[in-house]
């Protein structure tokens, strides 16, 4: 984003990396503020949508219309007592937590937000999200783990049970996109998709499309696959030990971990930072639209996503556990896997190879 | 990008073996009966068989070669797994696992060890083993409310782990040493660049004895052995103590021949002490079981000692004769389980050497075959089993091996130690416990098929040991 | 220089990480380890510019292997499990033979001639994307050793389905 201003050729080799390292520094910054802000409002926006979903205010008192409360709520779970159970394993009960939150941010680190604006553009991009949400999986099941409750304990491992099941559809969903775009780089998915009607891998990948979405839900632990957390069986499942600074942990977790996954079906399916083609061919709106800067655009589409999370919670009632099993695995992946093969059979009709 | 499809005339039996066990896999759904389960697989073998004429040549850029080698190393596996399945049927019923997949995973089990005899290439050689030791795996533990057949699996698991490790060492350091896992192309490097003086071949050529070792069960790689052998089903135990020592040997023959050819005086001199251990510990050892099918491990264990004195004289002939010994190994070894089989009835276990007392007054039929295939196990003329002894200990002494033939000879009078005493313990012992026998038509067809085997082959050995000589001619 | 002390970090931690795998009391922690070992491995794997290999190793083991069998340590009740004392201890032979076994390694490896390197460079694969090189080779050079793979697979399945689930008739 800075090589206007900065023009590396004309640099010593030792001052152009520290101007490299810098720039990305200044990208992590701005990426983990993004992130932490996103939080912050995502949990207040949840509780307006919800709120009002269920005809009533949300959070009113702090600031204007609420709007300070999650600065307050952060304020509170950072000044919270630590407390730690006397039973439980504590090396792995302060690590669970700090191996949930980093993976959930490392994974930041990959996705493109508008072109050229990834702190690590690498070929495996999905690929690398696959492993840090399959990191993230451990956090949950070492701390239901090493907190020596029952109720944690049932929580992670429901919670490491479903996120595997579901990882496997999740991650076959996208072979489809992977294939049509030929790669796993998620910049160039987003640059593939231009090539396709209204920009998009929607349409042509509708099946994915679909699995991804249940997938999605079921792989951050969210309404209407929440069990790990069932509020009525488990208390709060796996984090019910945790207080403080380390319970804030597994929350900015989640809440990143929902916006990694909106985050990837806008990039794969969506069309990422782009403007839909056919809104750019209406004459007078379009050249409007198209002065927007592409960060709106790709925010506007992850909150979409985000929203439906919220639209769902409040809506849907939760999946019994074996109904959430067989979803997972006679449904969802058998769906994927025809998705594969129907999609890499058309791509080889399309090339003229069968 | 241009895919050129590879030529598929050498892998025939193999694609048909595969296809025959999802056949197979998927039948077993709608078949109720599993006796028909039992007679697709043999016909479907039969079948197999059949492909292997005309399937000679190489495919896959040379990873796969069928030749004279490997087809006489297919047929001792088809033997095997008809031999196998025709015993199972009874008694896997009689131990309540009559399930569908038994037959397949057998199937595949011998998939696996054709892909193993012909594999020209290592990365191929070790799928194929692995193919063929995980449906072993299963197969050792199907009984599953059996604890000992719980331990035969796991100790089986375990150390086929191990070896398995071993292997990839071995493999990862030649291919590091010569860039290639081509088994010819391998020996041409060698020999081209001198590296026969180097000490990391050696290391890698000791990696693979040893995991080749744990295969073929020699001594001291043994120890899972009598234990695996004892806990598994007894058809399985026939099964395993056959088809996956013939495979190990198959791989033994080809990537020692070939590949390390260059330095065939170091593994002779690893293959000697194995050799005499392996008679050694198995004939001593199996002197004092209680247990048939333990002593039948501890002699499979002396077995593949004699048969490596095929290996040690490191040339065709040597060759053919260790491939006749399996072919004749398979036929007795076979029987023999079969017999041990036939005492196990709803509820008498019959593995006991006790349970054999006085089995002629009751059972002489069955007496008299089990005296064939103990004469044979021991080397007894006329049976087949001394014509195998005979060809390998003629080869052994016609690469200079006198010495260590005599150590053999030695080894086998001990042998008929353990062997002759069960057919003491049938014919002159007082009979303890009434042994209700469970015949089935397709035991005693198992049984015939092996008794004549083993006296024809006995009688007219010639026709074995030229067929032999005749498929390894072009190795 | 660089690339040598990338290269003994990830050696001596992966062979630290293995040695705790093994030695840990708890065997959830030993566990961990393994997953901090799987870690190192990706690195590895990464350092020789195998990027998919690399994430195929953390998807695969850390997230799908390595979770089944903490689970597997969850569900097993470790105070009821049988304790039966060896009859020989185990230490002293096993450190015998791994001591010679290293011995006979680090002398022989010394004389050790790596062969000259295949057609694929890093250059090549960078080029042309480790996961394109890989695809490609898998299904051209490497396609029997690729199908022989999927039936090991289907082996594991029927197996696993064989010895689980299928209900005895006892």
């Amino acid at each position: 984003m800075f090589e206007n201003i900065i023009r590396p050729e004309t640099l010593e080799p030792i001052v152009r990396s520290v101007i490299n390292i810098g720039i990305i520094l200044i990208n992590i910054a701005i990426i983990v503020g993004i992130a932490l802000f996103h939080v912050a409002y995502a949990t207040y926006f949840e509780r307006k949508t919800i709120g009002h979903m269920q005809v009533r205010l949300g959070p009113i008192e702090v600031g204007p219309h609420g709007i300070l409360q999650p600065i307050a709520d952060g304020l509170k779970l950072l000044f919270k007592e630590d407390v730690i159970p006397q039973v439980a394993d504590r090396t792995v009960f302060y690590i669970a937590p700090v191996i949930f939150f980093t993976a959930a941010m490392t994974s930041l680190a990959v996705i493109p937000f508008f072109e050229k604006f990834v702190i690590a553009d690498i070929n495996i991009g999905l690929l690398f999200l696959f492993a840090m949400s399959s990191l993230g999986a451990y956090g949950i099941v070492m701390s239901g783990w090493a907190s020596n409750s029952k109720y944690a304990f049932l929580g992670g491992l429901r919670s490491a049970a479903q996120v595997l099941s579901y990882e496997i559809a999740m991650g076959l969903s996208l072979v489809g996109v992977m294939i049509m775009a030929g790669s796993l780089n998620l910049s160039e998915i987003v640059k593939a998709q231009q090539t396709y009607p209204l920009g998009l891998y929607l349409i042509p990948q509708i099946l994915g499309f679909g699995v991804f979405l249940i997938a999605m839900f079921a792989e951050t632990g969210r309404c209407p696959f929440d069990l790990p957390e069932a509020e009525s069986e488990l208390v709060a499942g796996y984090f019910v030990e945790y207080s403080g600074f380390r319970f804030a942990l597994f929350f900015l977790g989640e809440y990143i971990g929902m916006f990694i996954m909106s985050s990837i079906a806008v990039v794969c399916f969506l069309g990422g930072w782009t403007v839909p083609q056919f809104i750019l061919g209406i004459p007078l709106i379009g050249d409007i639209l198209s002065k927007i800067p592409n960060i709106i655009w790709f925010l506007l589409k992850v909150y979409f996503f985000i929203f439906l999370y919220y639209w769902v919670r409040a809506t849907v009632p939760r999946y019994r556990y074996d109904q959430l099993m067989a979803i997972g695995w006679k449904i969802l992946i058998p769906v994927a896997l025809a998705n594969i093969v129907i999609t890499g059979l058309i791509k080889l009709w399309v090339k003229g190879m069968i | 990008m241009n895919l050129q499809f590879p030529d598929l005339t050498p892998v025939m039996p193999e694609l048909f073996m595969t296809a025959l066990a999802l056949i197979l896999l998927c039948t077993e759904l709608l078949v109720k009966k599993k006796g028909i389960l039992a007679a697709l697989s043999i016909l479907g073998v039969v079948v197999v068989a059949y492909t292997l004429i005309g399937s000679s040549g190489t495919t896959f850029g040379g990873m796969f070669v069928s030749d004279g080698y490997s087809t006489f190393f297919k047929v001792i596996f088809f033997v095997n797994a008809i031999l196998s399945v025709l015993i199972s049927i009874k008694y896997i019923a009689i131990e309540r696992v009559n399930f569908g997949e038994y037959y397949s995973l057998i199937l595949i089990s011998t998939l696996g060890m054709m892909i193993m005899a012909s594999a020209a290439d290592l990365i191929v050689l070790y799928l194929g083993l692995e193919l063929m030791a995980l449906s072993t795996y299963v197969l050792a533990g199907f009984i599953r409310y059996d604890i000992k057949s719980n331990e035969a699996a796991l100790k089986y698991f375990l150390l086929g782990a191990f070896s398995s490790a071993f292997l990839l060492y071995g493999i990862s350091m030649i291919y590091g040493l010569t860039g290639t896992t081509d088994i010819k192309s391998i020996a041409l490097y060698i020999s081209e660049k001198g590296l026969t003086e180097n000490p990391a071949l050696s290391l890698s050529m000791i990696l693979f004895a040893v995991a080749f070792g744990f295969k073929i069960a020699a001594v001291p790689f043994h120890m899972w052995a009598p234990d695996a052998y004892e806990g598994a089903p007894t058809s399985i135990t026939a099964f395993m103590s056959v088809g996956p020592k013939a495979a190990g040997f198959a791989v033994l023959g080809r990537v020692f021949m070939i590949a390390f050819a260059s330095i065939k005086l170091e593994w002779v001199a690893v293959f000697i002490p194995l050799s005499i251990l392996s008679m050694a510990v198995g004939n001593i050892v199996a002197i004092a079981q209680t247990n048939i099918k333990r002593m039948l491990a501890y002699s499979s264990i002396a077995h593949a000692g004699y048969a490596l004195l095929g290996i040690i004289a490191a040339n065709n002939e040597g060759l053919a004769s260790m491939m006749s010994y399996l072919m004749i190994y398979a036929f007795m070894n076979i029987g023999a389980f079969a017999v041990v089989i036939m005492l196990r009835s709803e509820d008498f276990k019959g593995d006991s050497i006790s349970d054999y007392e006085g089995l002629s007054r009751a059972h002489p039929l069955l007496a008299a075959l089990m005296l064939i295939f103990m004469f044979s196990l021991t080397g007894i003329p006329p049976t087949a089993g001394f014509m195998a002894k005979l060809y390998v200990f003629m080869s052994a002494i016609n690469a200079g091996y006198t010495w260590l033939v005599v150590v053999a000879v030695v080894f086998a009078v001990i042998s008929a130690y353990f062997y002759l005493r069960i057919i003491m313990y049938m014919y002159m012992r007082e009979p303890k416990v009434e042994v209700s026998l469970s015949t089935s038509p397709s035991l005693g067809l198992a049984l015939g098929v092996t008794t004549v085997a083993v006296l024809a082959i006995g009688v007219f050995p010639l026709y074995l040991v030229e067929l032999a000589r005749a498929a390894i001619s072009g190795f | 220089m660089l690339p040598e002390l990338f290269f003994a970090y990830f050696a001596v931690t992966i062979v630290l990480f293995s040695i705790f795998v093994v030695t840990a009391r708890n065997p959830v922690h030993s566990v961990l380890w393994m997953l901090l070992l799987f870690f190192h491995i990706a690195g590895l794997y990464l350092f020789l510019n195998a990027e998919f290999i690399a994430a195929i190793q953390i998807i695969i083991y850390a997230g799908a292997i390595l979770v089944l069998y903490l689970f597997v340590v969850f569900l097993l009740n470790l105070r009821e499990e049988l304790k039966i004392y060896r009859f020989i201890g185990g230490w002293p032979s096993g450190l015998t033979f791994g001591i010679a076994l290293l011995a006979v390694i680090i002398l022989s490896i010394r004389s050790f001639i790596a062969a000259p390197p295949g057609k694929y460079s890093i250059n090549l694969i960078r080029e042309e994307t480790h996961t394109k090189a890989l695809a490609k080779l898998l299904y051209t050079d490497y396609l029997f050793p690729f199908e022989i793979i999927s039936v090991i697979l289907l082996v594991a399945i029927v197996g696993v389905i064989v010895l689980a689930k299928r209900r005895l008739k006892t």
